[in-house]
């Protein structure tokens, strides 16, 4: 899963110029963005997400990069763009007016349009030029060519006239995104992927055991290198997202802070102080052996110091939660009301672990807390339906490491998870805890041990605690 | 250049033809297309038409009006409906078929 990913080496990288998208994720993935001065082909069945892609390049142009685009719309009209993007959290009549976008869409309609005898598509050219230069453009986006071919009768014109139009992009510098149908037996329904060959990006939206995921995939970046998996993105309020956010590596800089884990006893056994920041740690341990309560001491102690934490809540409603947590004396209403707090409920079988990985990596970026907990991630591995199961959470450890945020992950020990993602799964944790429950006699005891911790001296004996009214008690 | 202001000043003439010509610059096309068109107006509808030729590359804000991509693109304003005919009118039986001038001659 890893092997096709290539560490991009500088020589590379300098050798084309490249034009950041913003879409989140997808430079990362590219290296960079789209090709400069190029015009990339972004090939999709209908809903696939080509048009979003396309204005969403635009948008991030012209508010991250202070670079204006002119959207040539063959589809959809100026007012329907406008309410879309709106949603999506760009200002498109904003922008418009700040001319640093400008929106001209095509009608088409072959009944209306009578052909008799030579012409060219030079008002098209005079259209797209008056626009380039009232703005002075430096991206442009034509969506979707699709319609010239079903207004234009004259199939031999129309190709001479898109060659004309790709050149012209490409003579003036213009950074472009050409949208396209999926053809049957071709990669696009015209063949137009015989005149744009230098980008080449894939959208899809597929069923996989009744879970829908949107992939992304660069088939095809001449002169630069790019990631060849395919990638699952989304769309959401805040627009396109794909994922890696990041690309995977193992060079982020570690931390030497510590933070407490929330239980006095346990920040003894640890050195006396607790976890390293930014470091991950699994809790395993079966039904009822207080792996929540395990972490919600963990949520506390950062958020009586004011420190921002997520929770992801794959087995109890925030409520259910809350109230839980109350019966072992951790309060975590006011922590919620006060944002600082997070709480995300979802069924791990709302939709697959990619689209999971993605909406976490959203909210991550979102909130951007201290600390996260993912309880419990035994359920989140069970919905990978790819193989790519462990590089993707590999990523996401990275990206968490990476962003010194402190992980704390709860694994419920005799669930469905396969014994070699579990192994896989730990062997990525700094720390792993085991609660367990020992029968004796009449009684269950609870005990507790460190199993591992890098870097540094820790407890090995194995401890007896209990849950209690003030929370999860270690004794001795 | 709103497109209802030539239509409302022409109402007082039901008769009379309002064409407009889409050209960009002077092009063997555009040309062409001119020539073609002046002689069949003249053939057919004397004295009951007019022609605006709207340059493009003068005035390129005005390709939006009536949607314009091709060039050239003979529009026909009146009689309603509005019609839109592209090329250099070389194929003068499709011209006449589309603007409805072969029906109203044969008619005659």
């Amino acid at each position: 899963m890893q092997k096709k990913q290539v560490t991009p080496s500088k020589k590379n990288q300098e050798s084309l110029t490249k034009t950041p998208t913003g879409i989140m994720g997808f430079d990362e993935i590219t290296y960079g963005g789209l090709p400069n001065g190029r015009s990339a082909l972004i090939i999709g069945g209908a809903g696939s997400g080509k048009t979003v892609f396309a204005m969403e390049f635009l948008a991030r142009g012209a508010t991250e990069f202070n670079e204006a685009g002119v959207f040539m719309s063959f589809e959809e009209n100026e007012e329907d763009l406008a309410k879309n993007f709106n949603s999506l959290g760009f200002d498109i009549p904003g922008l418009i007016d700040k001319k640093m976008l400008v929106i001209d869409y095509i009608y088409l309609e072959r009944k209306e349009i009578e052909e008799a005898g030579e012409f060219d598509l030079e008002g098209l050219f005079i259209r797209l030029k008056n626009a380039v230069n009232e703005t002075g453009a430096k991206r442009v986006v034509l969506d979707s060519l699709e319609a010239l071919f079903a207004g234009i009768e004259n199939e031999g014109i129309l190709r001479a006239e898109l060659r004309r139009l790709f050149r012209w992009l490409k003579d003036n510098n213009l950074t472009a995104i050409i949208t396209a149908e999926k053809g049957e037996e071709s990669l696009t329904k015209y063949s137009l992927e015989e005149y744009l060959a230098d980008c080449v990006i894939i959208l899809d939206n597929r069923m996989n055991e009744q879970i829908a995921t949107r992939r992304i995939r660069v088939l095809k970046y001449r002169g630069s290198m790019h990631g060849t998996n395919e990638y699952p993105f989304l769309i959401n309020e805040n627009g396109f997202s794909v994922i890696p956010i990041t690309s995977t590596g193992l060079n982020h800089v570690v931390a030497t802070e510590f933070v407490s884990t929330g239980i006095k006893k346990l920040d003894t056994m640890l050195n006396g102080k607790g976890y390293y920041k930014g470091s991950s740690i699994l809790v395993t341990g079966t039904t009822g052996t207080g792996k929540t309560t395990f972490a919600a001491h963990f949520l506390e102690s950062f958020c009586t110091k004011g420190k921002v934490c997520l929770l992801f809540s794959f087995e109890e409603s925030p409520s259910q939660l809350i109230r839980n947590m109350r019966t072992v004396g951790i309060d975590l209403e006011p922590f919620v009301e006060k944002k600082l707090l997070f709480i995300h409920s979802t069924r791990p079988t709302f939709y697959g672990l990619e689209m999971h990985l993605v909406v976490m990596y959203d909210l991550i970026n979102k909130i951007k807390p201290e600390a996260i907990v993912i309880d419990p991630i035994s359920n989140l591995i069970s919905a990978g339906t790819a193989p790519e199961t462990s590089s993707m959470l590999t990523r996401m450890i990275d990206f968490l490491k990476q962003n010194h945020i402190t992980s704390l992950f709860t694994v419920l020990k005799s669930s469905s998870i396969s014994g070699e993602n579990q192994a896989y799964v730990s062997s990525l944790m700094d720390t792993l805890i085991i609660l367990k429950d020992v029968q004796s006699g009449t009684e269950t005891r609870k005990f507790i041990q460190i199993l591992k911790s890098r870097g540094m001296s820790h407890s090995n004996t194995v401890k007896n605690y209990s849950l209690t009214s003030k929370g999860l008690e270690i004794k001795g | 250049m709103k497109k209802d202001k030539p239509a409302d000043k022409k109402e007082a003439n039901p008769e009379m033809w309002e064409l407009r010509l889409y050209v960009a610059g002077q092009t063997e096309k555009s040309v062409t297309a001119f020539a073609n068109l002046k002689k069949l107006c003249e053939e057919n509808l004397k004295g009951k038409y007019t022609i605006e030729i709207i340059d493009l590359q003068k005035h390129p804000e005005l390709a939006k009006n009536d949607q314009i991509i091709a060039i050239p693109t003979l529009v026909r304003k009146l009689p309603e409906p509005l019609r839109k005919i592209i090329g250099d009118l070389s194929k003068t039986e499709k011209v006449l078929v589309s603007l409805d001038l072969k029906l109203l001659k044969e008619a005659w």
